[in-house]
């Protein structure tokens, strides 16, 4: 066979836990506890419940990008037989949003619609064909406003204002910190660097279409299950918008069919219907189309980007200035925070001593942006490791080298005072020098033919709470039944990634037992404690080690009980093979349900809990909340190209990578993540865009979506997908459960800029931007041949009138991680200590 | 104007085999196959992520072949035979495709998977040994967001492997 797969080779250390066990289920490659129902088709997602008496909610959007709502007539629609409501902003005026600092939706738009697809009004009938006609028969008359298509249009048309909200015109957030003084940096440098990029938006397509089902409870309480990856958020919406006690709701957050990213904001279609379920009494059900999916978006924003970089003749880094000039589409959405994002990991790889990021997001009439699989960081490190590819060149140092002079070291606080935690990223560099053959390839391969190299590093889980708390992030509750069963209780979310199965994983290695003895009840706000939701890579570290926690307080309530009986010292009891025996006479014990018995017999019902809070950030100075995490993955990618100079064509048919994941809990499912988000960023670096044009004139000349449909919307296919070597580094990360790191995101950073370099190392032209299409590819090839430079990429980065940055002197020069001209820095510690107040 | 909602007119009415069981089943004329096995039928393993032919999420066999039900109208399905996800296992134990997808991490979200299960037993069916190259093409209407198929292609082998091993214990 023409591509047999080399097996994934984890090198499992010696358990690193104190009481030094082997362990049983942690590292071992295994079925997923949720496998037999996915495979089966039994996994119930959103749209798979159908309850009595279940209406369906359809609702009408805005075919213009930007206007006045002057006047909603519903009354023929109201009339259309089987229509049992219908819903419009005045229904629902309270403003709601994922950050408490952009609560700028309505679930639906009350009196201005600011993109294409923008719901204006609901109407729920008996059968969704009826609801879907009904639609038609809403009169809505509209003024038509000015388009805003994108950020330099943005910047030139303060008015009208898509938000009242925001900088100032149509800026959202602007950004700008300085981390000493890069100036200096640079007059310190042999060679300066300047480049420009334009990293495009793309969607994070699902293949579940986004589906809620409300109803009221016999009590009159609500009930939702919604495909979402943040139940909890979701609960603070509802309560907020429907004015009701949190209390009184419930989320359920099915398996999600994907998400990406996609499913982490609250969304108007779940507030619709939870609103129509409690006014009609009965259950209410929506599923988006395709193309609704696409106007939900909350996807990659569209970046430009400027790298200025100084560098000393032997690669050292001097010093780093970013600009970034952010399309954010209609909304706020995670926006603040994936404007930070762009500026906030840049120092995690390579050591940087100063550092400036200037960033810039304006609102522009297109469908809101937000956090697709990598939240932000993918742009700006698309730019830094394309650039460094341009720096080794001129240094005439090999790209992989130059990476392994600079590299971070481990347990250091950066410039922008985030402390990191194990950095394996040499050895990933190494390995994926070594299994590619690197050296005999880069620049060695025939025209047409190459090899690009780049890293990245990623968050295992963001430090702080979207909203400010002293709570845990994660919390786990176990329930330890007679009959040797074992219930987990968890707000953690099922997005497809196996959190599931982190959970039971770590819970059936502490106590001995089975996976598949465990029951999960995960997801739902009224059986488990709060996880803040599966955003940020941060479900295995953070509920892992909730889960840990509680798992352990019940194994300590067993010990007691089974030393007890057995009249030895509950240090040399063993919890394994569904036994808890003395670790010196393994004959010596008692089966699991046993020990459940004697521990209920002596300490009443057995039930633990666990939860977890990340430790205190050293970065006090505002935005500083942006990027902190418990600890750090790397990834390194080595991607071979081919590239047809005739048809531009990209083919990839190999990519090697190698992930530093502390320690794979379930290495089937890390690989998985590994190959996942290689197959995403493939399709990122080569062909998906979310693209808009205007239509013609004659028409409306409205900016609408130009393919809003999975055909059109070009992904990779089975027959795209290369083989791909995976390499598991495996450096147990004392921060982590059993030693784990994040995995879902970060493999797909480092595989655009790679792409980018591989096909300069083919063919000798530099794409500065992505999707790396075969036209851009034409276009530079002609340029080369012209004689002009060899490039496609963006000319130039706009002016902006950036702010006064808060400057922050790095740790080596004293700071204390405070900006020292912050004004307001007392003010907002007043306001965050009575927030944090208990 | 009808006074009576569309969907309810269940005007239209065939006689199938749904997973081997003799069906009969009175809907809506519109409807396509995914609407009836979904929203009439109760047979929700079949998902769908577009209704219009380009996800491959509904997948089903028809007469053994591979079609979109979403592209299938209900009435063209009178005497036909229909498999869906819910009829790949039988005597209590799953199909060898199901065990290697559940084993191998061929299933992440879960929600292709069903498509890309009977696809793929469309595939062994009529070619009990494909080649790495036969499977991507088999499966290349079959949008995988999660996995990056690679996992989905070694399933699927070691499955046809499986599959030969029983054969061969049958036979003997």
């Amino acid at each position: 066979m023409a591509e047999q797969k080399e097996p994934v080779k984890p090198s499992r250390p010696e358990d690193s836990r104190p009481n030094g066990e082997g362990l049983r289920v942690i590292g071992v490659p295994r079925r997923r506890v949720d496998g037999r129902a996915k495979v089966t088709g039994q996994t119930r997602f959103a749209d798979d419940i159908f309850l009595p008496r279940m209406a369906h909610c359809k609702l009408l959007r805005s075919p213009h990008p930007h206007a006045r709502i002057l006047k909603i007539d519903v009354s023929r629609a109201m009339a259309h037989p089987g229509v049992y409501l219908v819903l419009t902003g005045k229904d629902l005026p309270i403003q709601y949003g994922i950050l408490p600092v952009s609560q700028d939706e309505q679930a639906l738009c009350v009196d201005h619609v600011r993109h294409v697809g923008d719901p204006v009004a609901a109407v729920v009938a008996r059968e969704e064909l009826t609801a879907f006609e009904a639609l038609d028969l809403i009169d809505v008359d509209y003024e038509i406003l000015p388009t805003i298509s994108d950020p330099e249009e943005a910047l030139a048309t303060p008015e009208p204002r898509i938000h009242e909200y925001g900088e100032e015109g149509n800026i959202h957030k602007q950004v700008a910190l300085e981390f000493g003084d890069v100036e200096k940096g640079f007059a310190e440098a042999d060679e300066i660097f300047e480049d420009t990029f334009f990293y495009q938006g793309s969607t994070h397509l699902p293949i579940e279409q986004h589906a809620s089902v409300a109803i009221k409870d016999p009590d009159g309480k609500l009930t939702i299950w919604s495909s979402t990856q943040t139940p909890h958020y979701l609960h603070r919406a509802l309560a907020k918008v429907l004015e009701m006690p949190p209390a009184h709701i419930r989320v359920i957050a099915t398996p999600n069919g994907g998400g990406f990213g996609g499913k982490s904001d609250p969304f108007n279609h779940e507030i619709v219907v939870a609103k129509a379920a409690l006014l009609l009494d009965r259950p209410v059900k929506i599923c988006l189309t395709r193309e609704e999916v696409f106007y939900c978006h909350r996807g990659r924003h569209p970046v430009l980007m400027k790298f200025k970089t100084g560098v000393k003749k032997d690669g050292t880094i001097t010093g780093v200035h970013l600009q970034t000039l952010i399309d954010g589409g209609a909304y706020g959405s995670y926006g603040v925070a994936s404007t930070y994002y762009a500026g906030a990991l840049q120092t995690t790889t390579y050591h940087i001593p100063r550092y400036r990021y200037e960033g810039c997001r304006t609102f522009t009439n297109k469908p809101p942006c937000g956090p697709k699989r990598g939240h932000g960081t993918p742009q700006p490190r698309f730019g830094q490791e394309v650039q460094l590819d341009k720096i080794a060149e001129k240094l005439r140092i090999d790209p992989a080298e130059l990476r392994l002079r600079i590299v971070e070291s481990p347990n250091s606080v950066t410039a922008n005072f985030l402390r990191l935690g194990t950095v394996n990223l040499t050895e990933c560099i190494q390995r994926v020098v070594r299994i590619s053959d690197w050296k005999s390839k880069f620049r060695k391969l025939r025209e047409g033919r190459g090899v690009g190299l780049a890293c990245s590093a990623y968050l295992t889980g963001a430090g702080l709470p979207i909203y400010w708390n002293k709570m845990p992030h994660s919390g786990v509750q176990l329930k330890f039944d007679r009959g040797g069963g074992v219930s987990v209780f968890c707000g953690a979310t099922e997005i497809g990634q196996g959190s599931d199965d982190v959970l039971a994983g770590i819970v059936a290695e502490v106590l001995g037992i089975d996976p598949f003895d465990i029951r999960l009840f995960t997801g739902d706000t009224d059986l488990g404690p709060v996880d803040l939701g599966s955003y940020s890579s941060r479900v295995t570290l953070m509920a892992g080690n909730a889960a840990l926690q509680a798992a352990e307080r019940g194994k300590g309530l067993l010990a007691e009980a089974v030393a007890l009986k057995l009249e030895i010292p509950k240090e040399r009891l063993r919890f394994a093979d569904k036994r808890v025996f003395d670790s010196t006479a393994p004959d010596k014990g008692v089966s699991f349900p046993e020990a459940i018995c004697l521990a209920e017999a002596r300490f009443g019902t057995i039930g633990t809990v666990g939860s977890y809070t990340p430790p205190k950030s050293p970065a006090l100075y505002k935005g500083g909340g942006v990027g902190p995490s418990p600890t750090y993955s790397y990834s390194a990618a080595v991607v071979e190209v081919e590239v047809n100079p005739v048809t531009g064509w990209v083919h990839v048919p190999k990519v090697w990578i190698a992930h530093d994941i502390g320690r794979a809990l379930n290495p089937t499912l890390v690989r998985g993540q590994v190959e996942g988000s290689v197959y995403m960023g493939l399709g990122e670096a080569l062909m998906e865009e979310q693209e808009f044009r205007r239509l013609p004139k004659r028409l409306s000349h409205a900016l609408v979506h130009k393919f809003p449909s999975m055909l059109e919307y070009k992904s990779p296919t089975s027959l795209d997908m290369p083989e791909v070597v995976t390499e598991l580094v495996e450096d147990p990360d004392p921060r982590g459960p059993f030693g784990a790191k994040e995995v879902g995101q970060g493999p797909l950073l480092p595989i655009m800029p790679a792409v980018a370099n591989a096909v300069y190392d083919a063919i000798g032209v530099r794409v500065d931007e992505v999707p790396i299409t075969p036209e851009k590819i034409l276009k530079a090839l002609a340029e080369k041949k012209a004689g002009r430079q060899p490039r496609f990429g963006p000319a130039h980065f706009p002016t902006v009138k950036w702010p006064e940055p808060l400057r922050v002197p790095p740790p080596w020069e004293g700071g204390d991680g405070n900006a020292v001209n912050d004004v307001d820095r007392e003010k907002r510690r007043a306001t965050k200590e009575k927030v944090l107040a208990p | 104007m009808a006074t009576f909602p569309i969907e309810s007119q269940k005007t239209a009415q065939i006689r199938f085999t749904l997973n081997g069981e003799e069906t009969d089943l009175s809907f809506a004329p519109y409807k396509t196959l995914l609407e009836v096995l979904r929203e009439d039928l109760g047979h929700t393993g079949t998902k769908h992520g577009c209704e219009l032919g380009e996800c491959g999420a509904c997948a089903v066999l028809l007469d053994g072949k591979p079609v979109l039900s979403c592209l299938v109208l209900a009435l063209e399905c009178n005497g036909r035979k229909v498999l869906t996800v819910e009829g790949l296992s039988g005597d209590g134990r799953l199909h060898p495709l199901q065990d290697a997808f559940a084993d191998l991490g061929a299933a992440q979200c879960g929600y292709c998977t069903p498509g890309i299960l009977v696809t793929a037993k469309a595939l062994l069916d009529a070619n009990p040994h494909p080649g790495r190259d036969q499977i991507r093409e088999a499966l290349s209407g079959n949008l995988c967001r999660c996995t990056g198929y690679l996992q989905i292609f070694e399933a699927v082998e070691a499955a046809m492997v499986k599959i030969a091993e029983n054969g061969k214990v049958s036979v003997e």
